[in-house]
């Protein structure tokens, strides 16, 4: 039955593909989530009437954040090849890809920190500050605790963003459901293996995105 | 206790720059009750985030047993906020922690080992009357719940003062009432020196000892709250000891009193303190061969007794009402003959 559908899928090679799309997706994801956060916390607490108001800092890492986010993907994997080659002495293979998946992804991230932040009631900034709080108190007990439903709706965002990246750097040699659509399934003509890449994708995608409304919901006490 | 003096404080503005408080000097004793009131602009806000730091002033000094606040930063003022906490109008609970997290909270930043946090925890869930909400969620909880969270929360330091910005302005009066008196219950049982602003009367009246009414960033009247009760001077303060003595159709009606009493007169007695509680009517019926008609009337409480206004009308002989108004004058009751104006 399913090798009727799919007469040239070579299904070893597929799960090769699979497990590398959901190795480039994951460690993008864990180190987005982190490095977004960082930079969503930056450009919060340094913007107009926050804890750390900065005007230079904040137009700065504006600045950067919309520079990055405005490039588009598949450019930037490009423009990166002598960063990646650099730091990993390769652009081949799936590693490669992570530079270009983080630094694609971190900013687009970190604007939905930020936004995220900003719902936060200022009141309880203040009732925090009251207490006596430190600054590295209110991030901690306060700001990451009191948004995390939306942090988490929205690294499920970026994850299901960066499926689609790590598609696209595939078809640069980083290996993954992408580059094996593009290479064995568009290039050679062999249509079964664009759809069997296509809907392991949309499974990986569905997956995420219960397991992201499953978290929001479950932190979610409002 | 607490000295404010000569705190100025000037907001910049796109159009130019903002005097919220101007000159204010007050001094608060330890363990009293103290209201700031004021209408919506008047600085009271301004004035009472300045005696935890939340805003510093632009000029002048504000002292907290012998701290200055107006001019300690960093960890010194962190740690004097530990000492001075805060309840709020729109309660600023952690929506993610439940009651008994919340209440946690100023504990852990004030670094006190889990076990201990954890009685002490238990402790204000009961003096607050929560028992059993420990695990609930500032959702499920009521208006009037949430503040009893508020005020646990900002006992958990063994603070020395509690200031109380609007507290009560987002409850229903039933609930205003419950909160009001278990912040009187914690001042009495605490000897907690509480600071409270709002823009009702009514809060001033229930539980207040002294009174600073605020108006255009300067402090306009100040005394006991009887005091102010009995004799506002200014415009504004009469205005709110009438929210609290007089209900809103009050003139309206003695208007209506006056034209439809021709003869005889309408007299509106004011009570302060102790002459509240005599019986001037009984009195006056006993003494005098008079036809004595209660027309309105209202008694307050306060925190150093009671306070009201009664208007009567007198009918009969010309010298008898005369001698009735001056036995009345005698009884150290506010009298007052209403006349068409």
């Amino acid at each position: 039955m399913i090798e009727q559908i799919f007469p040239n899928v070579e299904w070893p090679v597929m799960w090769e593909a699979t497990y590398e799309t959901i190795y480039m997706t994951l460690i993008s994801v864990v180190i987005t989530f982190i490095l977004g956060i960082a930079l969503g916390l930056l450009l919060f607490l340094t913007s107009k009437g926050n804890l750390w108001e900065n005007k230079i800092v904040y137009a700065v890492t504006t600045a950067v954040v919309n520079i990055f986010r405005s490039i588009p993907f598949i450019i930037l994997i490009v423009l990166l090849i002598p960063f990646t080659r650099a730091l990993l002495g390769t652009i081949r293979g799936a590693d490669a890809a992570l530079p270009a998946l983080i630094i694609g992804a971190a900013p687009f991230y970190a604007r939905m920190v930020e936004i995220a932040l900003r719902e936060i009631d200022k009141g309880v900034i203040e009732a925090a500050r009251s207490m006596g709080a430190k600054v590295s108190t209110i991030v901690f007990k306060v700001l990451i605790p009191e948004s995390m439903p939306a942090l988490i709706s929205g690294i499920t965002v970026t994850a299901i963003a960066l499926v689609g990246y790590t598609a696209m750097a595939g078809v640069i040699g980083a290996g993954g459901l992408g580059n094996l659509a593009f290479l064995d399934g568009f290039q050679r003509s062999r249509d079964d293996v664009t759809l069997a890449a296509t809907i392991i994708i949309l499974i990986i995608v569905f997956i995420i995105q219960f397991i992201g409304d499953f978290f929001t919901n479950r932190l979610d006490k409002r | 206790m607490i000295t404010i003096s000569d705190v100025k404080k000037v907001f910049k503005t796109k159009t130019g720059s903002l005097t919220a408080v101007d000159k204010v000097n007050l001094k608060i004793k330890e363990g009293e009750i103290f209201g700031v009131i004021g209408y919506s602009g008047a600085g009271k806000s301004t004035l009472i985030r300045m005696l935890n730091g939340l805003e510093q002033p632009s000029e002048g000094k504000v002292d907290i047993n012998g701290k200055l606040i107006s001019s300690i930063k960093g960890g010194d003022l962190r740690k004097a906020r530990q000492k001075i906490s805060m309840i709020f109008q729109h309660f600023n609970l952690l929506w993610s922690r439940t009651v008994s997290e919340n209440i946690s909270f100023p504990l852990e930043i004030a670094g006190v080992p889990k076990q201990e946090r954890q009685k002490r925890v238990n402790e204000l869930i009961e003096l607050v009357g929560l028992e059993g909400r420990g695990d609930a969620y500032p959702a499920q909880l009521s208006g009037g719940q949430k503040q009893r969270v508020g005020i646990a929360r900002a006992l958990a330091n063994d603070p020395e003062v509690l200031l109380c910005d609007e507290a009560t302005s987002a409850l229903d009066p039933q609930t205003t009432d419950s909160i009001l008196e278990l912040l009187v219950d914690i001042n009495k049982r605490l000897g907690l020196t509480i600071v409270l602003i709002t823009h009702e009367m009514h809060v001033i009246r229930k539980i207040c000892h002294r009174v600073a009414v605020m108006e255009g960033g300067k402090v306009v009247e100040l005394g006991d709250v009887l005091e102010v009760f009995k004799q506002p001077k200014e415009q504004i303060t009469k205005r709110f000891v009438q929210q609290v003595t007089e209900p809103e159709e009050t003139r309206e009606t003695i208007e209506q009193l006056i034209n439809e009493y021709q003869d005889g007169r309408v007299i509106k007695l004011s009570f302060v303190g102790e002459s509240a509680e005599q019986p001037v009517i009984t009195n006056l019926i006993r003494s005098f061969d008079l036809q004595v008609n209660i027309l309105q009337g209202k008694i307050s409480q306060t925190q150093n007794g009671a306070y009201g206004s009664l208007f009567i009308h007198l009918h009969g002989k010309q010298d008898e009402l005369d001698r009735a108004i001056d036995f009345l004058e005698a009884a150290s009751v506010g009298v007052e003959v209403i006349t068409h104006d």
